[in-house]
């Protein structure tokens, strides 16, 4: 058995014993990564020789270590700023990067834990995608079926968990880029509560929505890992101070008497939901009402208002994040200016491709004076109904089920050419960033022509993280699809 | 709602400072207008009496203790920059 299918618990108790040491994890994973990488490119930078020297140094501490992630490799999406390794965000814009200045928050934890980072991992340019397409280095693929996309924007993130190329990785999630790629590669990944983890160190694209969380195998170790991150930090303001449970205790309830809503927008062929994968989420209900959960219908009316709105404001957040790239004080400058403004605009345009360009003057027009009122107030607006919708919804339920998106992954080159084929694909991972509450997705299924993944998502109240574990977890422990892994030319098990 | 032109589509990125092609115009306006016009769709509902959301959590004017603390000294701020001289960072002129 190859040690990428152990839990972070197994992990820990195979290096106390000397059975494993963190040297074999560390080399472990770049062995993987050398053996698969050229299929899958997660990866946009290695940090070997830093990481073979760290796992050197904490075998020898393995006898003290007492936390559930000590020496176990990870992957950090590249929109996270790693101090001293390159961080590009997947744009040429900061392909000579190669010197961040300290480590972002989340960064800085799990330095603290002792993990080993292997690499910064690929994503959609600056977060704006659905499949990877628009990194500006080259498309991530699908661990399950290279022809498809892995999903976006956190694509490198989970074809890397996916792959078995690292054992957990970081992404991050505006609109649904954690919770699409996890179903799209088969994996676990939660998009925390608004304000659970610092987002001090993410380079911003839309600040209202942002939010960093876990990918992961299984639901326990998710678990441990968001216990790593989460927490407030007087470097992001609008980071929450709540105070953490123990997300693991969580995982030894059960969920006798649980209450499910399903949206029926959710199911709906309207929104392109797809009949296998409401025949999956189907069968997971079916799942939950044999473990003593019930569950009903339910309506949240706004639903297909949520693209629009959402693709209103998160573009004129990012039309205004994106303007520190001015080529002044790192990035990449144009070699041929005449003055300063013709400087921020060639250099602009040599280094950001066409979908961040296309937000950014999207974004420009709703703020523009004329227009500030019809579009992005007009969109602040519908936020408020939706996040309504969902208020009203968890008075009398603890949990919202549903698909984690319409279809399961789709081919590259599919959908690249129309932006609005591309954004749809997001409807039911963007009402839960615009209400600000939790969501995760799980493996529930694999379609019948490609064998690929099917996501079930979880949806919880503000901070209610520990319920999505208890349901995710009775979920995961009652079927098997989440000990399925995709076979690869090369792998090696 | 008004369509987008192509004389608003050079104005938009003039103002975020994007130098775009004659050939880009005529994508990006067929593109913006595209989704402008699906966003359209907004106006289906009646939001006079609804308040804007601009941020989920209940915060207001966060503030800290106005303490000094070391953070990126000059060189270090200045190790990533295309272009420095004497400490600074060095641009084109602003002025003609």
């Amino acid at each position: 058995m190859s040690v990428f299918e152990y839990t972070l618990k197994e992990l820990q108790a195979k290096l106390h014993n000397k059975e494993l040491t963190v040297s074999e994890l560390v080399q472990a994973s770049f062995d993987q990564i050398e053996a698969v990488d050229d299929q899958i490119k997660a990866f946009l930078t290695l940090n070997k020789e830093a990481a073979l020297k760290q796992a050197q140094q904490l075998d020898e501490q393995v006898d003290q270590a007492n936390h559930p992630l000590f020496g176990i490799p990870i992957g950090i999406k590249d929109n996270m700023v790693t101090k001293g390794v390159r961080t590009t965000c997947a744009s040429q814009f900061l392909s000579n990067f190669n010197d961040p200045l300290y480590d972002a928050t989340v960064v800085d934890k799990l330095n603290k834990e002792n993990t080993v980072m292997i690499g910064k991992l690929n994503m959609d340019e600056f977060a704006m995608g659905s499949s990877n397409e628009n990194s500006g280095y080259y498309t991530t693929r699908n661990p399950w079926h290279t022809d498809y996309v892995p999903g976006g924007s956190s694509g490198g993130s989970a074809a890397a968990v996916a792959a078995r190329e690292v054992f957990f990785s970081l992404g991050s999630d505006t609109g649904g880029s954690i919770r699409q790629p996890a179903a799209f590669c088969g994996v676990v990944g939660l998009k925390p509560t608004y304000g659970l983890v610092s987002r001090f160190g993410l380079v911003a694209f839309a600040s209202s929505l942002d939010q960093i969380g876990p990918i992961t195998r299984t639901v326990e170790d998710n678990a441990h890992l968001l216990q790593a991150i989460a927490g407030h930090d007087p470097m992001d303001s609008t980071s929450a101070n709540v105070e953490i449970p123990t997300y693991s205790d969580a995982l030894k309830q059960d969920v006798k008497g649980l209450k499910i809503a399903v949206p029926k927008e959710y199911l709906s062929d309207q929104e392109g939901v797809n009949s296998e994968v409401r025949e999956a989420v189907l069968a997971a209900l079916k799942v939950y009402e044999a473990l003593g959960a019930t569950w009903e219908e339910v309506s949240l009316p706004h639903s297909k208002y949520a693209v629009a709105a959402y693709y209103l404001l998160a573009s004129s957040e990012a039309s205004a994040n994106l303007a520190r790239f001015d080529g002044v004080r790192y990035g990449v400058r144009t070699e041929n200016a005449d003055n300063m403004i013709d400087m921020f605009k060639k250099s602009r345009s040599e280094g950001f491709g066409d979908e961040v360009k296309r937000r950014i003057m999207l974004g420009t027009f709703a703020l523009s004076s004329g227009y500030y009122d019809a579009y992005y107030k007009k969109a602040q607006k519908v936020r408020t109904l939706i996040k309504n919708d969902f208020d009203k919804v968890f008075e009398d339920y603890d949990v919202i089920i549903g698909p984690t998106t319409p279809t399961p992954a789709f081919k590259v080159g599919e959908k690249v050419d129309d932006p609005l084929t591309m954004y749809a694909n997001d409807i039911l991972t963007i009402p839960v960033n615009l209400a600000g509450v939790p969501g995760m997705s799980i493996p529930c299924g694999f379609s019948k022509d490609a064998g690929l993944p099917i996501g079930l998502q979880i949806i919880g109240k503000h901070f209610d993280e520990s319920t999505l574990y208890r349901v995710a977890y009775a979920f995961e422990q009652a079927t098997d699809y989440h000990k399925q892994r995709p076979h690869l030319g090369g792998v090696k098990s | 709602m008004a369509e987008i032109s192509k004389q608003q589509v050079k104005h938009v990125a003039h103002l975020a400072r994007l130098a775009i092609t004659d050939q880009e115009v005529e994508v990006m306006t067929k593109q913006l207008g595209d989704i402008i016009h699906y966003a359209e769709l907004l106006n289906d509902l009646d939001t006079s009496q609804v308040e804007p959301t601009t941020h989920v959590l209940d915060l207001k004017n966060v503030m800290r203790k106005d303490v000094p603390r070391k953070w990126i000294d000059r060189e270090d701020a200045l190790k990533n920059a295309p272009d420095q001289q004497d400490g600074q960072f060095r641009v084109p002129s602003i002025l003609e």
